[in-house]
């Protein structure tokens, strides 16, 4: 069970980030966590990471508080950070270090057969397409097995084809061995499809506003009305976050303007 | 020039086509060469005519024959060899102390703030200006002359080694602490990777300095070394030996280059800049 406790963050520059966030995300669930730029999901991600520290609050996993990275949180960021100087290979390896050579080889090819990137094991992330290196990091992150997986944005710089192309990847390796999926983004559609339940957030300060259960069968139809239903809902959460003109009690009247502008 | 393809006649043009492709790999480089061939041969001919004497200026088959009768007796290598031990030992310890120093400054702001200044302050003075006060504290012997080379390769080094440490980017260093990297690991598995390319550069600055170095040492007095057939020359009057003192540096300096580079080339192979080679 991953829980965050009134967390809260000021940076040195005086800027409250986060104030009072309060998540609970049991194990095996995916949780998206959505909302206007500036509104500190990132943030967030950041702290439950252990990159950074919250200032206020703690962030607690099965009982252990998170002040540093931790073996059981992977995470994969907005950006593929490969590094250029090892091969794909290398690079899935990268935290199985202290394993065996044996063990480590293993499993990387298993984890880049399990990308459908087997063939790509010797080659350069230069060589690389958007889609294949956010791949590659996908496959770094879960080599270990975490319990907890985070990711930041982590198909935003793709195109959209790629994009659903991967959502579907990753929840395909998330059945695998359901880890605890917290996922940030800014797409609508890629919190529906992917998660269990919405955390809408709003800015100055970042904090949650409103968390939406999507309540979809899996594998989730893009085209049904109840996806729509979901989709809407959450739309209209994110426009009553910004104070956006309020739309009608059951959020079904969403307009299309705001849908578009809420970001 | 019998290395330039002058004349492609036209009806041989079509088959060509494909050739210029070979010939343009063959002869472009090549066309660097016309120029200082073409003056070599130009003065060696003006003095064959006895237009000039080339007494102050040798011509080409003068320096040829100082070079071989130098290499013949043994002296070239005598000569070379001095200056390269010099340079040798010159540079590596302008290396470790640049690299070290370099390394640490870049890693800890707080050190760099506390040191960085100093080192620029020195970094300012032309290092020929130590040479007083290397002969002074060290000797005239061989201590100053390593000394005087070892600070020439030191702030290239340095400066390069600190800026590289500095600038590694943020997001891969995270990569490095999400897998909970030692500072040890940190170092040896994100910032030494990725700050070598920087760093081959640094070592080959600091080397060119180390060439440049050593013929200020040498000059401040030497019984061997490329710097002492210089000064030999000018005393008694050698041009020519000189001028091959100075073909022997260049050609020393182009190989140690080269020589990095190549030592350096296995470990650079996944660049992916706009220089790297594909």
């Amino acid at each position: 069970m991953l829980s965050l406790h009134g967390v809260g963050k000021t940076y040195a520059t005086g800027l409250r980030a986060l104030d009072g966030v309060a998540l609970a995300v049991a194990p095996g669930e995916i949780v998206a966590v959505v909302g206007g730029s500036g509104c500190g999901k990132s943030t967030l991600l950041r702290l439950v990471s252990g990159l950074d520290r919250p200032t206020d609050g703690e962030v607690v996993l099965d009982g252990t508080a998170i002040t540093a990275p931790h073996e059981r949180i992977g995470i994969v960021f907005q950006e593929p950070r490969l590094l250029p100087w090892l091969t794909v290979a290398g690079n899935v390896g990268f935290g199985l270090a202290d394993r065996s050579r044996a063990e480590r080889a293993e499993r990387v090819a298993q984890a880049l057969d399990r990308v459908g990137l087997a063939d790509k094991a010797g080659v350069w992330p230069r060589e690389l397409s958007g889609g294949q290196a956010q791949r590659v990091a996908i496959a770094r992150a879960l080599v270990t097995r975490p319990e907890v997986l985070l990711l930041d944005e982590p198909f935003s710089a793709l195109d959209a084809f790629t994009r659903i192309d991967l959502q579907d990847h990753l929840l395909d390796l998330w059945a695998d061995f359901k880890p605890t999926l917290l996922v940030v983004t800014h797409d609508v559609d890629e919190a529906i499809v992917l998660a269990d339940r919405v955390t809408v957030m709003r800015p100055h300060p970042g904090r949650i506003y409103e968390t939406i259960e999507t309540d979809l069968p899996r594998p989730r139809d893009r085209q049904s009305a109840a996806y729509d239903f979901a989709k809407r809902r959450v739309l209209a959460a994110l426009d009553r976050s910004l104070d956006r003109k309020a739309v009608t009690d059951d959020g079904r009247t969403m307009s299309e303007a705001g849908a578009a502008l809420w970001w | 020039m019998s290395l330039l393809p002058v004349t492609i006649s036209v009806d041989t043009a079509v088959a060509a086509e494909r050739a210029p492709r070979r010939l343009a790999r063959l002869a472009l480089p090549a066309l660097a060469l016309v120029l200082p061939v073409s003056l070599a041969i130009l003065w060696e001919l003006l003095v064959d005519l006895g237009v000039s004497d080339g007494r102050l200026v040798p011509p080409p088959s003068t320096i040829l024959a100082t070079l071989s009768e130098l290499a013949a007796t043994g002296e070239l290598s005598r000569h070379a060899g001095a200056t390269v031990l010099r340079v040798a030992a010159g540079f590596g310890l302008g290396v470790a102390a640049g690299t070290l120093l370099g390394a640490l400054t870049g890693y800890y702001a707080l050190l760099r703030r506390l040191v960085d200044p100093t080192l620029q302050a020195l970094r300012a003075i032309p290092s020929i200006a130590w040479i007083p006060l290397f002969i002074l504290w060290l000797g005239i012997f061989e201590t100053s002359k390593v000394a005087l080379i070892a600070v020439g390769v030191f702030f290239p080094v340095y400066l390069g080694v600190m800026g590289a440490i500095a600038s590694v980017d943020r997001k891969i260093v995270e990569v490095g602490r999400v897998f909970r990297l030692s500072g040890p690991a940190m170092v040896r598995r994100i910032l030494l990777p990725a700050v070598l390319p920087a760093y081959v550069v640094a070592l080959r600055s600091g080397l060119g300095l180390g060439w440049m170095f050593v013929v200020a040492a040498e000059f401040m007095g030497a019984s061997e070394g490329l710097g002492y057939l210089l000064v030999d020359g000018q005393q008694l009057g050698k041009p020519a030996q000189i001028v091959a003192a100075i073909l022997a540096f260049a050609v020393l300096g182009k190989l140690t280059d080269t020589l990095i580079h190549l030592l350096a080339a296995p470990f650079l192979r996944w660049e992916d800049a706009f220089g790297a080679k594909r």
